[in-house]
Protein backbone atom coordinates (compact mmCIF):
# COMPACT_ATOMS: atom_id res chain seq x y z
CA UNK A 1 0.00 0.00 0.00
CA UNK A 2 2.37 2.69 -0.64
CA UNK A 3 0.98 5.28 -1.74
CA UNK A 4 1.97 8.74 -3.54
CA UNK A 5 1.63 11.77 -1.46
CA UNK A 6 3.70 14.20 -2.94
CA UNK A 7 1.75 17.23 -4.64
CA UNK A 8 4.05 20.57 -6.38
CA UNK A 9 2.78 23.82 -5.52
CA UNK A 10 4.61 26.48 -8.22
CA UNK A 11 7.62 23.95 -8.40
CA UNK A 12 8.20 23.48 -5.31
CA UNK A 13 7.65 19.55 -3.94
CA UNK A 14 5.94 19.22 -1.09
CA UNK A 15 6.14 15.53 0.29
CA UNK A 16 2.34 15.40 0.86
CA UNK A 17 -0.86 18.33 0.69
CA UNK A 18 -0.80 19.01 4.75
CA UNK A 19 0.48 22.08 5.99
CA UNK A 20 -0.58 24.13 9.30
CA UNK A 21 -2.03 27.32 8.20
CA UNK A 22 -1.21 30.53 9.32
CA UNK A 23 -1.36 31.86 13.21
CA UNK A 24 -1.89 28.20 14.27
CA UNK A 25 1.49 26.93 14.59
CA UNK A 26 3.73 29.91 15.76
CA UNK A 27 6.72 30.00 13.97
CA UNK A 28 7.60 26.22 14.03
CA UNK A 29 9.52 26.30 16.49
CA UNK A 30 7.13 26.36 19.32
CA UNK A 31 6.20 22.93 18.46
CA UNK A 32 9.78 21.22 17.95
CA UNK A 33 9.76 18.77 20.56
CA UNK A 34 6.25 18.09 20.25
CA UNK A 35 6.58 15.79 16.83
CA UNK A 36 8.86 15.97 13.94
CA UNK A 37 8.26 18.52 11.93
CA UNK A 38 10.08 16.98 8.72
CA UNK A 39 6.43 14.96 8.34
CA UNK A 40 4.66 18.44 7.41
CA UNK A 41 4.03 19.05 3.68
CA UNK A 42 4.81 22.50 4.44
CA UNK A 43 4.68 25.11 7.27
CA UNK A 44 3.04 28.44 7.40
CA UNK A 45 4.26 30.94 9.27
CA UNK A 46 2.59 33.01 12.03
CA UNK A 47 1.59 36.11 10.08
CA UNK A 48 4.43 39.33 10.15
CA UNK A 49 4.97 42.87 9.55
CA UNK A 50 7.14 45.57 9.25
CA UNK A 51 7.62 46.40 13.29
CA UNK A 52 7.12 44.16 15.92
CA UNK A 53 3.34 44.39 17.41
CA UNK A 54 1.84 43.11 20.71
CA UNK A 55 -1.38 42.46 18.78
CA UNK A 56 -4.83 42.69 20.81
CA UNK A 57 -5.38 43.34 24.02
CA UNK A 58 -6.66 39.65 26.12
CA UNK A 59 -9.41 37.80 25.91
CA UNK A 60 -8.14 37.35 22.24
CA UNK A 61 -10.12 33.72 22.48
CA UNK A 62 -13.77 32.81 22.41
CA UNK A 63 -15.64 29.47 21.54
CA UNK A 64 -18.56 28.43 19.58
CA UNK A 65 -20.35 25.95 18.64
CA UNK A 66 -17.74 23.29 16.37
CA UNK A 67 -15.21 26.45 16.32
CA UNK A 68 -13.87 29.29 17.82
CA UNK A 69 -13.20 33.06 17.47
CA UNK A 70 -9.48 34.92 17.84
CA UNK A 71 -8.46 38.40 18.00
CA UNK A 72 -4.56 37.88 18.35
CA UNK A 73 -4.25 40.95 16.01
CA UNK A 74 -1.03 39.60 14.27
CA UNK A 75 1.18 39.17 17.44
CA UNK A 76 4.71 39.10 15.82
CA UNK A 77 8.28 40.35 15.96
CA UNK A 78 8.44 42.07 12.80
CA UNK A 79 9.96 40.96 9.44
CA UNK A 80 13.65 41.30 10.53
CA UNK A 81 13.53 38.88 13.29
CA UNK A 82 11.47 36.42 11.02
CA UNK A 83 14.03 36.07 8.39
CA UNK A 84 16.90 37.07 10.90
CA UNK A 85 16.32 34.45 13.49
CA UNK A 86 13.09 32.15 13.08
CA UNK A 87 13.31 31.14 9.83
CA UNK A 88 17.07 29.95 9.84
CA UNK A 89 16.21 28.62 13.14
CA UNK A 90 13.46 26.43 11.59
CA UNK A 91 15.40 25.75 8.66
CA UNK A 92 18.23 23.83 10.71
CA UNK A 93 15.50 21.50 12.00
CA UNK A 94 12.79 21.51 8.85
CA UNK A 95 13.59 20.48 5.35
CA UNK A 96 9.87 20.65 4.18
CA UNK A 97 8.05 24.33 2.31
CA UNK A 98 8.38 27.00 4.62
CA UNK A 99 5.83 29.68 3.41
CA UNK A 100 6.26 33.18 5.26
CA UNK A 101 3.09 34.89 5.76
CA UNK A 102 3.36 38.58 4.72
CA UNK A 103 0.76 41.09 6.24
CA UNK A 104 0.87 44.74 6.39
CA UNK A 105 -0.72 48.38 6.71
CA UNK A 106 0.30 50.10 3.81
CA UNK A 107 1.07 48.94 0.34
CA UNK A 108 5.16 49.84 1.11
CA UNK A 109 4.92 47.97 4.30
CA UNK A 110 3.69 45.47 2.00
CA UNK A 111 6.42 45.79 -0.83
CA UNK A 112 9.28 46.22 2.08
CA UNK A 113 8.37 42.79 4.15
CA UNK A 114 7.77 41.08 0.69
CA UNK A 115 11.34 42.00 -0.28
CA UNK A 116 13.29 40.76 2.42
CA UNK A 117 11.42 37.66 2.95
CA UNK A 118 12.21 37.18 -1.15
CA UNK A 119 15.84 37.56 -0.08
CA UNK A 120 15.78 35.09 2.89
CA UNK A 121 17.46 31.98 1.51
CA UNK A 122 15.27 29.65 4.06
CA UNK A 123 11.77 30.86 2.57
CA UNK A 124 10.31 28.65 -0.46
CA UNK A 125 6.76 30.64 -0.83
CA UNK A 126 5.39 33.74 -0.09
CA UNK A 127 1.68 33.88 1.22
CA UNK A 128 0.71 37.39 1.45
CA UNK A 129 -2.40 38.52 4.01
CA UNK A 130 -4.90 40.49 2.64
CA UNK A 131 -7.64 38.97 4.95
CA UNK A 132 -6.79 39.65 8.74
CA UNK A 133 -10.16 40.60 10.19
CA UNK A 134 -8.23 41.42 13.66
CA UNK A 135 -6.48 44.50 12.53
CA UNK A 136 -7.76 48.36 11.90
CA UNK A 137 -7.30 50.42 8.35
CA UNK A 138 -4.91 47.23 7.03
CA UNK A 139 -5.52 43.70 6.07
CA UNK A 140 -8.85 42.67 5.34
CA UNK A 141 -9.43 46.49 3.55
CA UNK A 142 -6.82 45.33 1.00
CA UNK A 143 -8.70 42.29 0.51
CA UNK A 144 -12.60 43.07 0.11
CA UNK A 145 -12.10 45.04 -2.86
CA UNK A 146 -10.94 44.16 -6.40
CA UNK A 147 -9.16 47.03 -7.07
CA UNK A 148 -6.78 47.20 -3.78
CA UNK A 149 -6.08 43.23 -3.94
CA UNK A 150 -4.76 43.67 -7.22
CA UNK A 151 -2.94 46.69 -6.19
CA UNK A 152 -1.26 44.47 -3.39
CA UNK A 153 -0.50 41.73 -5.49
CA UNK A 154 0.90 44.09 -8.37
CA UNK A 155 3.15 45.82 -5.73
CA UNK A 156 4.51 42.24 -3.91
CA UNK A 157 4.64 40.53 -7.25
CA UNK A 158 7.54 43.21 -8.61
CA UNK A 159 9.68 42.72 -5.60
CA UNK A 160 9.41 39.00 -5.53
CA UNK A 161 11.72 37.51 -8.10
CA UNK A 162 12.65 34.72 -6.46
CA UNK A 163 9.74 32.89 -5.04
CA UNK A 164 6.12 32.36 -5.79
CA UNK A 165 3.65 34.98 -4.08
CA UNK A 166 0.34 33.53 -3.05
CA UNK A 167 -2.39 36.20 -1.92
CA UNK A 168 -4.25 34.92 1.08
CA UNK A 169 -8.26 35.78 0.83
CA UNK A 170 -10.82 36.93 2.63
CA UNK A 171 -14.44 34.98 2.69
CA UNK A 172 -15.74 38.42 4.04
CA UNK A 173 -16.70 39.37 0.72
CA UNK A 174 -19.72 39.28 -1.85
CA UNK A 175 -17.81 37.24 -4.71
CA UNK A 176 -14.75 35.62 -3.97
CA UNK A 177 -14.00 34.92 -7.69
CA UNK A 178 -13.88 38.31 -8.26
CA UNK A 179 -11.02 39.22 -5.82
CA UNK A 180 -9.33 35.84 -6.97
CA UNK A 181 -9.73 36.44 -10.65
CA UNK A 182 -8.12 40.25 -9.80
CA UNK A 183 -5.20 38.80 -7.76
CA UNK A 184 -4.42 36.01 -10.77
CA UNK A 185 -4.57 39.12 -13.33
CA UNK A 186 -2.17 40.90 -11.40
CA UNK A 187 0.61 38.38 -11.43
CA UNK A 188 -0.59 36.24 -8.31
CA UNK A 189 1.19 32.68 -8.74
CA UNK A 190 -1.18 30.93 -6.43
CA UNK A 191 -4.01 31.63 -4.15
CA UNK A 192 -4.66 30.74 -0.02
CA UNK A 193 -8.02 30.47 1.19
CA UNK A 194 -10.16 30.95 2.88
CA UNK A 195 -8.95 32.93 6.30
CA UNK A 196 -11.70 33.16 8.67
CA UNK A 197 -15.05 34.38 8.63
CA UNK A 198 -15.96 37.77 10.87
CA UNK A 199 -17.56 36.91 14.82
CA UNK A 200 -18.86 37.82 17.73
CA UNK A 201 -19.64 36.71 20.89
CA UNK A 202 -21.52 38.09 23.77
CA UNK A 203 -20.95 37.23 27.39
CA UNK A 204 -24.83 37.35 28.84
CA UNK A 205 -24.18 37.30 32.29
CA UNK A 206 -21.72 40.53 31.50
CA UNK A 207 -23.39 42.48 28.71
CA UNK A 208 -20.17 42.96 27.20
CA UNK A 209 -18.45 40.73 23.91
CA UNK A 210 -16.19 38.53 25.13
CA UNK A 211 -13.62 39.55 22.69
CA UNK A 212 -11.55 42.77 23.93
CA UNK A 213 -11.50 43.61 20.40
CA UNK A 214 -15.25 43.14 20.10
CA UNK A 215 -15.36 40.86 16.84
CA UNK A 216 -12.78 38.30 16.07
CA UNK A 217 -11.83 35.67 13.23
CA UNK A 218 -14.37 32.55 13.52
CA UNK A 219 -12.97 29.19 12.60
CA UNK A 220 -12.98 25.72 12.85
CA UNK A 221 -14.73 22.86 11.98
CA UNK A 222 -18.20 25.12 11.54
CA UNK A 223 -16.93 26.47 8.41
CA UNK A 224 -15.53 23.45 6.16
CA UNK A 225 -18.85 23.96 3.91
CA UNK A 226 -18.23 27.59 3.50
CA UNK A 227 -14.61 26.99 2.54
CA UNK A 228 -14.88 24.13 1.08
CA UNK A 229 -17.72 26.19 -1.48
CA UNK A 230 -15.04 28.74 -2.21
CA UNK A 231 -12.36 26.97 -2.90
CA UNK A 232 -14.19 25.17 -5.39
CA UNK A 233 -15.04 28.45 -7.50
CA UNK A 234 -11.98 30.13 -7.18
CA UNK A 235 -10.22 26.63 -8.22
CA UNK A 236 -12.95 26.59 -11.24
CA UNK A 237 -12.35 30.32 -12.44
CA UNK A 238 -8.86 30.62 -11.97
CA UNK A 239 -5.78 28.80 -13.12
CA UNK A 240 -3.37 29.22 -10.53
CA UNK A 241 -2.92 26.61 -7.88
CA UNK A 242 -4.98 26.69 -4.39
CA UNK A 243 -4.13 26.23 -1.06
CA UNK A 244 -7.74 25.44 0.40
CA UNK A 245 -7.76 26.36 4.17
CA UNK A 246 -11.11 26.51 6.39
CA UNK A 247 -12.09 23.94 9.03
CA UNK A 248 -10.05 20.85 8.08
CA UNK A 249 -10.25 18.23 10.45
CA UNK A 250 -9.43 14.93 8.74
CA UNK A 251 -7.65 12.96 6.35
CA UNK A 252 -10.85 12.80 4.72
CA UNK A 253 -11.44 16.51 4.81
CA UNK A 254 -7.88 17.20 2.95
CA UNK A 255 -9.50 14.55 0.11
CA UNK A 256 -12.21 16.42 -0.16
CA UNK A 257 -10.64 20.04 -0.55
CA UNK A 258 -8.33 18.98 -2.91
CA UNK A 259 -11.06 16.99 -5.04
CA UNK A 260 -13.42 21.11 -4.70
CA UNK A 261 -9.38 21.98 -6.54
CA UNK A 262 -7.13 22.53 -3.46
CA UNK A 263 -3.14 21.31 -4.95
CA UNK A 264 -2.64 21.41 -1.05
CA UNK A 265 -4.68 21.93 1.81
CA UNK A 266 -3.59 23.82 4.86
CA UNK A 267 -4.96 22.83 8.77
CA UNK A 268 -5.56 25.70 11.14
CA UNK A 269 -8.10 25.88 14.50
CA UNK A 270 -7.81 22.08 14.51
CA UNK A 271 -4.37 22.57 15.56
CA UNK A 272 -5.00 24.41 18.48
CA UNK A 273 -7.80 21.94 19.69
CA UNK A 274 -4.93 18.98 18.62
CA UNK A 275 -1.56 20.01 18.79
CA UNK A 276 -0.74 16.60 16.93
CA UNK A 277 -3.42 17.38 14.47
CA UNK A 278 -1.21 17.40 11.36
CA UNK A 279 0.98 14.02 12.11
CA UNK A 280 -2.42 12.27 12.61
CA UNK A 281 -4.20 13.27 9.62
CA UNK A 282 -1.07 12.92 7.31
CA UNK A 283 -0.81 9.58 8.97
CA UNK A 284 -4.24 9.03 8.04
CA UNK A 285 -3.94 9.93 4.61
CA UNK A 286 -2.43 6.64 3.15
CA UNK A 287 -5.48 4.55 4.83
CA UNK A 288 -8.23 6.70 3.27
CA UNK A 289 -6.50 6.89 0.01
CA UNK A 290 -6.52 2.97 0.18
CA UNK A 291 -10.14 2.70 1.40
CA UNK A 292 -10.74 4.60 -1.82
CA UNK A 293 -8.80 3.18 -4.23
CA UNK A 294 -6.67 6.30 -4.49
CA UNK A 295 -3.04 5.42 -5.36
CA UNK A 296 -1.23 8.99 -6.56
CA UNK A 297 -3.03 11.80 -4.37
CA UNK A 298 -2.41 14.32 -7.44
CA UNK A 299 -4.43 12.59 -9.36
CA UNK A 300 -8.15 13.94 -7.41
CA UNK A 301 -6.96 17.32 -7.54
CA UNK A 302 -10.43 19.45 -9.19
CA UNK A 303 -11.67 15.95 -10.10
CA UNK A 304 -15.54 17.10 -9.41
CA UNK B 1 3.79 18.29 25.83
CA UNK B 2 1.54 14.73 25.61
CA UNK B 3 -1.66 13.75 24.90
CA UNK B 4 -2.95 10.87 26.40
CA UNK B 5 -6.77 9.56 27.39
CA UNK B 6 -7.14 9.51 30.91
CA UNK B 7 -9.85 7.45 32.99
CA UNK B 8 -11.88 9.57 35.51
CA UNK B 9 -11.89 7.58 39.19
CA UNK B 10 -13.35 10.48 40.96
CA UNK B 11 -15.77 13.27 40.08
CA UNK B 12 -17.60 14.68 43.24
CA UNK B 13 -18.84 18.07 44.81
CA UNK B 14 -16.32 18.93 47.91
CA UNK B 15 -17.32 22.76 48.13
CA UNK B 16 -20.33 24.81 46.85
CA UNK B 17 -20.51 24.47 42.69
CA UNK B 18 -16.29 23.41 43.46
CA UNK B 19 -15.38 19.74 42.22
CA UNK B 20 -12.23 17.06 42.66
CA UNK B 21 -11.54 15.88 39.58
CA UNK B 22 -8.99 12.69 39.74
CA UNK B 23 -7.74 11.23 36.34
CA UNK B 24 -5.96 8.31 35.92
CA UNK B 25 -3.59 6.90 33.07
CA UNK B 26 -0.02 5.97 32.55
CA UNK B 27 3.51 7.95 34.03
CA UNK B 28 2.97 10.67 36.41
CA UNK B 29 1.84 14.44 35.03
CA UNK B 30 4.06 16.97 35.02
CA UNK B 31 3.44 20.33 34.17
CA UNK B 32 1.64 23.13 35.74
CA UNK B 33 -1.63 22.33 34.04
CA UNK B 34 -3.08 20.10 31.95
CA UNK B 35 -5.71 20.69 29.02
CA UNK B 36 -8.90 19.12 28.91
CA UNK B 37 -10.74 18.11 26.05
CA UNK B 38 -14.74 18.41 27.54
CA UNK B 39 -17.37 16.21 25.11
CA UNK B 40 -18.59 18.52 23.07
CA UNK B 41 -16.64 21.37 23.60
CA UNK B 42 -14.54 22.55 21.00
CA UNK B 43 -11.97 24.13 23.16
CA UNK B 44 -9.85 22.34 25.42
CA UNK B 45 -10.07 23.67 29.40
CA UNK B 46 -6.71 24.66 31.08
CA UNK B 47 -6.78 23.43 34.95
CA UNK B 48 -3.84 23.70 37.29
CA UNK B 49 -2.48 20.40 38.81
CA UNK B 50 -3.51 20.46 42.03
CA UNK B 51 -1.92 16.70 43.47
CA UNK B 52 0.17 14.22 41.00
CA UNK B 53 1.98 10.77 41.73
CA UNK B 54 2.23 7.86 39.75
CA UNK B 55 -0.30 6.90 37.27
CA UNK B 56 -2.54 9.42 38.87
CA UNK B 57 -3.47 13.47 39.55
CA UNK B 58 -6.15 15.45 40.88
CA UNK B 59 -7.54 18.62 39.56
CA UNK B 60 -10.19 21.17 41.51
CA UNK B 61 -12.90 22.97 39.11
CA UNK B 62 -15.47 25.35 39.83
CA UNK B 63 -18.50 24.72 37.51
CA UNK B 64 -18.62 28.81 36.17
CA UNK B 65 -19.67 28.03 32.44
CA UNK B 66 -21.21 25.33 30.26
CA UNK B 67 -17.84 23.23 29.65
CA UNK B 68 -17.29 22.72 33.54
CA UNK B 69 -20.88 22.45 34.05
CA UNK B 70 -21.11 18.98 32.02
CA UNK B 71 -16.98 17.98 32.79
CA UNK B 72 -19.42 18.05 36.33
CA UNK B 73 -21.68 15.85 34.79
CA UNK B 74 -19.09 13.31 33.66
CA UNK B 75 -19.06 9.62 35.50
CA UNK B 76 -16.45 7.56 36.94
CA UNK B 77 -14.61 5.12 34.32
CA UNK B 78 -15.23 8.46 31.53
CA UNK B 79 -12.20 8.78 29.26
CA UNK B 80 -11.20 11.95 28.83
CA UNK B 81 -7.94 13.58 26.20
CA UNK B 82 -5.66 15.20 28.39
CA UNK B 83 -2.41 17.45 27.69
CA UNK B 84 -0.06 17.50 30.16
CA UNK B 85 3.47 18.74 30.50
CA UNK B 86 2.13 22.73 30.06
CA UNK B 87 3.15 25.52 31.37
CA UNK B 88 5.88 26.98 33.76
CA UNK B 89 4.94 26.84 37.13
CA UNK B 90 6.09 27.91 40.93
CA UNK B 91 9.61 27.99 41.51
CA UNK B 92 10.22 26.28 44.70
CA UNK B 93 14.14 26.55 44.50
CA UNK B 94 13.44 30.53 44.61
CA UNK B 95 12.46 29.90 48.29
CA UNK B 96 15.85 29.51 50.50
CA UNK B 97 14.00 28.78 54.21
CA UNK B 98 10.81 29.90 54.30
CA UNK B 99 7.66 30.05 52.11
CA UNK B 100 4.78 32.50 52.61
CA UNK B 101 2.07 30.78 49.96
CA UNK B 102 -1.10 32.73 50.06
CA UNK B 103 -4.47 31.49 47.48
CA UNK B 104 -7.87 32.67 46.90
CA UNK B 105 -10.09 30.46 46.32
CA UNK B 106 -9.29 27.45 43.61
CA UNK B 107 -5.89 29.36 43.91
CA UNK B 108 -5.16 27.33 46.70
CA UNK B 109 -4.86 24.27 43.75
CA UNK B 110 -1.89 24.21 42.62
CA UNK B 111 -0.39 26.13 45.61
CA UNK B 112 -0.72 22.79 47.62
CA UNK B 113 1.28 20.79 44.83
CA UNK B 114 3.78 24.08 45.52
CA UNK B 115 3.61 23.66 49.56
CA UNK B 116 4.03 19.13 48.81
CA UNK B 117 7.55 20.15 47.25
CA UNK B 118 9.07 22.95 49.32
CA UNK B 119 8.19 20.51 52.58
CA UNK B 120 10.20 18.05 50.90
CA UNK B 121 13.05 20.30 50.13
CA UNK B 122 12.53 21.17 53.94
CA UNK B 123 11.78 24.10 53.90
CA UNK B 124 9.30 26.29 56.19
CA UNK B 125 5.73 26.85 55.22
CA UNK B 126 2.94 29.27 56.23
CA UNK B 127 -0.12 29.36 54.12
CA UNK B 128 -3.25 31.90 54.17
CA UNK B 129 -6.25 30.80 51.79
CA UNK B 130 -9.23 33.55 51.46
CA UNK B 131 -12.64 32.32 50.13
CA UNK B 132 -16.07 34.33 50.10
CA UNK B 133 -17.32 31.61 52.92
CA UNK B 134 -17.32 28.92 54.62
CA UNK B 135 -19.01 26.30 51.72
CA UNK B 136 -16.60 27.36 49.35
CA UNK B 137 -13.74 26.31 51.59
CA UNK B 138 -11.52 23.63 49.76
CA UNK B 139 -8.21 22.12 50.84
CA UNK B 140 -8.01 23.50 54.32
CA UNK B 141 -7.34 20.34 56.24
CA UNK B 142 -4.47 18.89 53.73
CA UNK B 143 -2.55 22.49 54.27
CA UNK B 144 -3.11 22.31 57.51
CA UNK B 145 -1.87 18.76 57.78
CA UNK B 146 1.53 20.10 55.65
CA UNK B 147 2.04 23.67 56.59
CA UNK B 148 4.11 25.12 59.81
CA UNK B 149 1.53 27.76 60.11
CA UNK B 150 -1.94 27.85 58.37
CA UNK B 151 -4.67 30.76 58.36
CA UNK B 152 -7.92 30.78 56.82
CA UNK B 153 -9.71 34.21 56.08
CA UNK B 154 -13.42 34.61 54.58
CA UNK B 155 -15.30 37.74 53.10
CA UNK B 156 -18.27 36.75 55.94
CA UNK B 157 -16.54 35.90 58.37
CA UNK B 158 -17.94 32.65 58.67
CA UNK B 159 -14.66 31.19 59.21
CA UNK B 160 -11.50 32.42 60.32
CA UNK B 161 -10.49 36.22 59.72
CA UNK B 162 -13.08 38.08 58.16
CA UNK B 163 -12.19 39.76 55.47
CA UNK B 164 -9.57 39.32 52.51
CA UNK B 165 -6.46 37.29 52.51
CA UNK B 166 -4.51 40.55 53.26
CA UNK B 167 -6.59 41.02 56.42
CA UNK B 168 -5.25 37.70 57.35
CA UNK B 169 -1.50 38.94 56.47
CA UNK B 170 -1.64 41.53 59.04
CA UNK B 171 -2.89 39.83 61.38
CA UNK B 172 -0.41 36.86 61.23
CA UNK B 173 2.59 38.56 60.06
CA UNK B 174 4.04 36.05 58.93
CA UNK B 175 8.01 35.59 58.36
CA UNK B 176 9.39 34.55 55.07
CA UNK B 177 12.18 35.03 52.48
CA UNK B 178 9.71 34.30 49.25
CA UNK B 179 5.96 34.53 48.62
CA UNK B 180 3.90 32.45 46.14
CA UNK B 181 0.23 33.98 45.51
CA UNK B 182 -2.70 32.10 42.93
CA UNK B 183 -6.10 33.45 43.08
CA UNK B 184 -8.43 35.86 41.02
CA UNK B 185 -6.04 39.30 39.43
CA UNK B 186 -7.46 41.87 42.29
CA UNK B 187 -6.60 39.17 45.04
CA UNK B 188 -3.34 38.68 43.83
CA UNK B 189 -2.72 42.25 43.01
CA UNK B 190 -3.34 43.48 46.22
CA UNK B 191 -0.91 40.83 48.13
CA UNK B 192 1.80 41.33 45.52
CA UNK B 193 1.44 44.99 46.40
CA UNK B 194 1.08 44.33 50.12
CA UNK B 195 3.88 41.94 50.53
CA UNK B 196 7.47 42.92 50.87
CA UNK B 197 10.07 41.21 49.35
CA UNK B 198 10.37 38.92 46.31
CA UNK B 199 7.72 36.74 45.21
CA UNK B 200 5.74 34.93 42.13
CA UNK B 201 2.40 34.90 40.48
CA UNK B 202 0.06 32.67 38.54
CA UNK B 203 -2.45 34.46 36.24
CA UNK B 204 -4.97 33.31 34.09
CA UNK B 205 -6.14 34.06 30.77
CA UNK B 206 -8.48 32.43 28.04
CA UNK B 207 -6.20 29.90 26.22
CA UNK B 208 -6.33 28.55 22.63
CA UNK B 209 -3.67 25.83 22.31
CA UNK B 210 -2.22 26.58 25.64
CA UNK B 211 0.87 24.99 24.49
CA UNK B 212 1.97 28.70 23.41
CA UNK B 213 1.96 28.64 19.50
CA UNK B 214 -1.29 30.49 18.88
CA UNK B 215 -0.76 33.57 20.88
CA UNK B 216 -4.13 33.56 22.02
CA UNK B 217 -2.99 34.58 25.61
CA UNK B 218 0.04 37.26 25.30
CA UNK B 219 -0.07 39.81 28.01
CA UNK B 220 1.83 42.67 28.18
CA UNK B 221 4.76 42.01 30.71
CA UNK B 222 8.11 44.39 32.35
CA UNK B 223 9.68 42.42 29.97
CA UNK B 224 7.77 42.44 27.09
CA UNK B 225 4.85 40.55 25.41
CA UNK B 226 4.79 36.61 27.37
CA UNK B 227 2.46 34.16 27.09
CA UNK B 228 0.38 33.01 29.61
CA UNK B 229 0.26 29.53 29.28
CA UNK B 230 4.10 28.57 27.88
CA UNK B 231 6.19 31.69 29.64
CA UNK B 232 3.73 31.38 32.36
CA UNK B 233 1.41 31.14 34.04
CA UNK B 234 3.37 31.80 37.06
CA UNK B 235 5.61 35.36 36.64
CA UNK B 236 8.28 37.14 38.96
CA UNK B 237 6.27 39.73 40.88
CA UNK B 238 8.02 42.69 39.31
CA UNK B 239 7.25 40.97 35.54
CA UNK B 240 3.42 41.75 36.37
CA UNK B 241 2.20 44.85 34.48
CA UNK B 242 -1.40 44.99 37.04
Amino acid sequence: MVKDLSVNLCGQSLRNPVVPASGTFGFGLELADTFDLNVLGGISLKGSTREARYGNPVPRIAEASCGMLNAVGLQNPGIDVLVGSKVPALRKIYNGCIIANISGFSLEEYRECCAKADACEGIDIIEVNISCPNVHNGGMAFGTNPNAAAEVTRTVREVCSQKPVFIKLSPNVTDIVTIARACEDAGADGLTLVNTFLGMRIDIARRKPILANTTGGFSGAAIFPIALRMVYQVAHACHIPVMGCGGVTSARDVLEMMMAGATAVQVGAENLRNPFACPEIIEALPVEMERLGIQDIKEIIKTV
Amino acid sequence: MEKQLYTITENRLVAADTYRLVLSGKGKVDGEFVHLEIPGFYLRRPLSVCDSEEGRFVLLYKTVGEGTRVLATLPEGSRLSVLTGLGKGFDASACSRSALLVGGGLGAAPLYLLAKELKQQGKKVTAVLGFNKADEIVLAQEFEGLCDAFALATLDGSVGVKGFVTDALRTLAPTYDYFYTCGPMVMMKAVCQALEGPGEASLEERMGCGAGFCYGCSVQTAGGPRRVCKDGPVFKKEEILW
